[in-house]
């Protein structure tokens, strides 16, 4: 009893510091994530677990149709989701910091511009972009009309060979915005001098680039493309709002994200199956695992090219 | 001074300038684009798609107000990311202080705990957290988002704050507990006043996404009690799609509290989200 009081007058106050967070970020975080593991390993009747099943969840999702067709479909759509959006960020992106970093007038009113689609829902940037690529009515095929591009307009999101790059174009409007303003800010943190002594021997524009800013801007290039990975492997709502639950047309623009809540929630689409628990869950896990690998490689890409100054 | 880089501008630098405006237009035109037409009819609309609207009349607003019930939408969006963001900054904070001023045994191990979850997506634990949410009845209920955003929000905030509070002087620690306040009021009183731009970036990097989030209202709420903005609105929006003029107004509507905010700050908007995303 004295002993408990001593403990608490030393440590109660980290208790009450600290119990709140761990109590919260424990049970709605950290467990459901953990959890999703052993909810892989089970099989479920809708949301009630049956018996152990091992790994059989994990050899359906992989193997079996149609889940096999779908999940390997929708890794490869991710990896052209991420693989375009990278390259987009990477030249354009990183271009346009570079120009910025050059203080134009007006570099603030820029800077605001490319920022402001991040302040809009994604759910209306979805349906902004679906009014505006609609074949009839919408600007983007009115403006081609007006200027004699009649034959350009497409139903660019109604056709397979069209829709999924459409919808990766869409996300790079809402998301180039953040690269371009972490480039700038690294580039800003470069000192004067580096450039300056460069300029002294004789380098050309390209040449300080490539040889001075580029290696110190590695560090940032490595953690937004880190972020940029996860954020695309888990890019749901634009498919969801301007493709439906299902990726349409005939799962074209399905992603794991989608693929993950069909199986688990059912589709509201086609109002059909119920979700599957466990297989939903070993997708869950899967782009986990994913992720985890991919990000594992980035953070230690970003430290050893960490550079002081 | 002019920069080393603006020595030469001539025809390089102009072309740069061209582009640094293309793209602005790019990012621009649409979100203009959605204001304008948001005043529009819908046969306006596909008869003049590009001109300035006939009037600036507030009809389409008022329509999508009353049938959509936009001001409940309003409400409960507000009092959700409002609530979330009051309850991440009290447990976060505390517990950020802990990690970053007193040393115990657990300490390291706990702050690779909250660590460990900054890239994270809390999404793909969705089923058990959904689960959990049923059977503790909180479906349905605002609590149910609250708690998910303030989970989710954790190891980024905790991190940040530590990092916010291990740059404060010791002195002020020790001369507060000279003046005889206990461990809770040196906290309370003395040390999270410092850290209120740390409190502040937390704040703006988090409610963003919050405030515009679709993918937790979608599974947990289903009556139309609770709905938030993107929610209610993806959801008018499928009832309407033929509706453009209606459709426009709700996009607007829906996009104009963070507009203005941004509007107003988008220095502080765009240093919060970039300085929350790089430090993690």
């Amino acid at each position: 009893m004295a002993n408990a009081r001593r403990w608490w007058g030393r440590h109660g106050h980290l208790v009450v510091f600290l119990l709140p967070a761990l109590l919260i970020y424990g049970a709605f975080m950290a467990y459901p994530l953990v959890s999703s593991l052993s909810y892989s390993l089970y099989e479920w009747d809708g949301f009630i677990r049956r018996g152990f099943a091992g790994l059989d969840n994990f050899v359906t999702v992989l193997t079996r149709w149609p889940f096999n067709e779908r999940f390997w479909g929708a890794l490869r759509h991710n990896a052209l989701f991420f693989a375009l959006t990278f390259v987009i960020q990477t030249t354009l992106g990183l271009y346009l910091a570079v120009l910025l970093a050059r203080r134009w007038r007006g570099s603030a009113f820029f800077q605001a511009t490319y920022f402001l689609p991040h302040t809009l829902s994604l759910v209306v940037v979805g349906f902004l972009w679906r009014m505006m690529l609609n074949p009839t009515w919408g600007a983007v095929a009115q403006g081609l009309r007006r200027v004699g591009l009649e034959e350009w307009v497409q139903p660019w999101l109604g056709q397979s060979g069209t829709a999924l790059v459409t919808i990766i174009l869409v996300n790079a409007w809402a998301w180039l915005g953040f690269p371009i303003l972490v480039f700038l800010a690294a580039i800003q943190a470069i000192p004067k001098e580096f450039d300056e002594a460069a300029l002294v021997d004789g380098a050309n524009g390209w040449q300080r680039f490539r040889f001075v800013s580029f290696p110190l801007l590695l560090p940032s290039l490595a953690m937004v493309s880190i972020l940029t990975f996860i954020w695309d492997f888990n890019a749901f709502e634009l498919v969801f709002v301007m493709q439906g639950a299902s990726g349409a047309p005939s799962y074209a623009t399905d992603l794991l994200a989608t693929f993950f809540y069909r199986t688990s929630f059912g589709d509201p689409t086609t109002g059909g199956e119920p979700g599957q628990t466990g297989l939903g869950a070993a997708i869950g896990v899967l782009m986990l695992v994913i992720i985890g690998i991919v990000s594992a490689f980035g953070v230690r890409f970003t430290q050893r090219s960490q550079t002081e100054y | 001074m002019r920069q080393p880089g603006e020595r030469r501008r001539g025809l390089a630098g102009l072309l740069g300038l061209a582009l640094l405006v293309l793209v602005a237009l790019l990012f621009l035109y649409p979100v203009l684009l959605m204001v304008l037409t948001a005043f529009k009819s819908t046969p306006e609309i596909f008869r003049s798609p590009f001109g300035l609207p006939e009037s600036w009349a507030l009809d389409g607003f008022a329509d999508v107000w009353r049938r959509a019930s936009f001001g409940r939408y309003l409400r409960n969006s507000l009092l959700i990311t409002g609530s979330s963001a009051a309850l991440l900054l009290l447990t976060a904070a505390p517990a950020a202080y802990a990690l970053a001023r007193y040393s115990f045994r657990l300490r390291a191990g706990l702050f690779l705990f909250f660590l460990a979850g900054i890239m994270v997506p809390i999404r793909l634990g969705i089923l058990p957290l959904y689960l959990l949410m049923r059977d503790l009845g909180l479906l349905d209920t605002p609590f149910s988002l609250i708690l998910t955003y303030t989970a989710s929000g954790m190891p980024m905030s905790v991190f940040l704050l530590s990092v916010f509070f291990r740059h404060l002087p010791r002195e002020l620690e020790d001369a507060a507990r000279i003046d005889g306040c206990s461990e809770l009021q040196t906290f309370w009183r003395i040390m999270l006043p410092l850290v209120r731009p740390g409190l502040a970036t937390v704040v703006i990097v988090n409610v963003v996404p919050w405030w515009n989030d679709f993918f937790f209202p979608l599974l947990f709420l289903q009556s139309d009690t609770w709905k938030t903005i993107p929610l209610g609105m993806q959801i008018f929006f499928g009832q309407h799609l033929i509706d453009w003029s209606l459709v426009f107004s709700g996009m607007l509507l829906a996009s104009l509290p963070l507009l203005i905010i941004y509007l107003l700050m988008s220095r502080q908007f765009i240093a919060g989200l970039t300085a929350g995303a790089v430090k993690g």
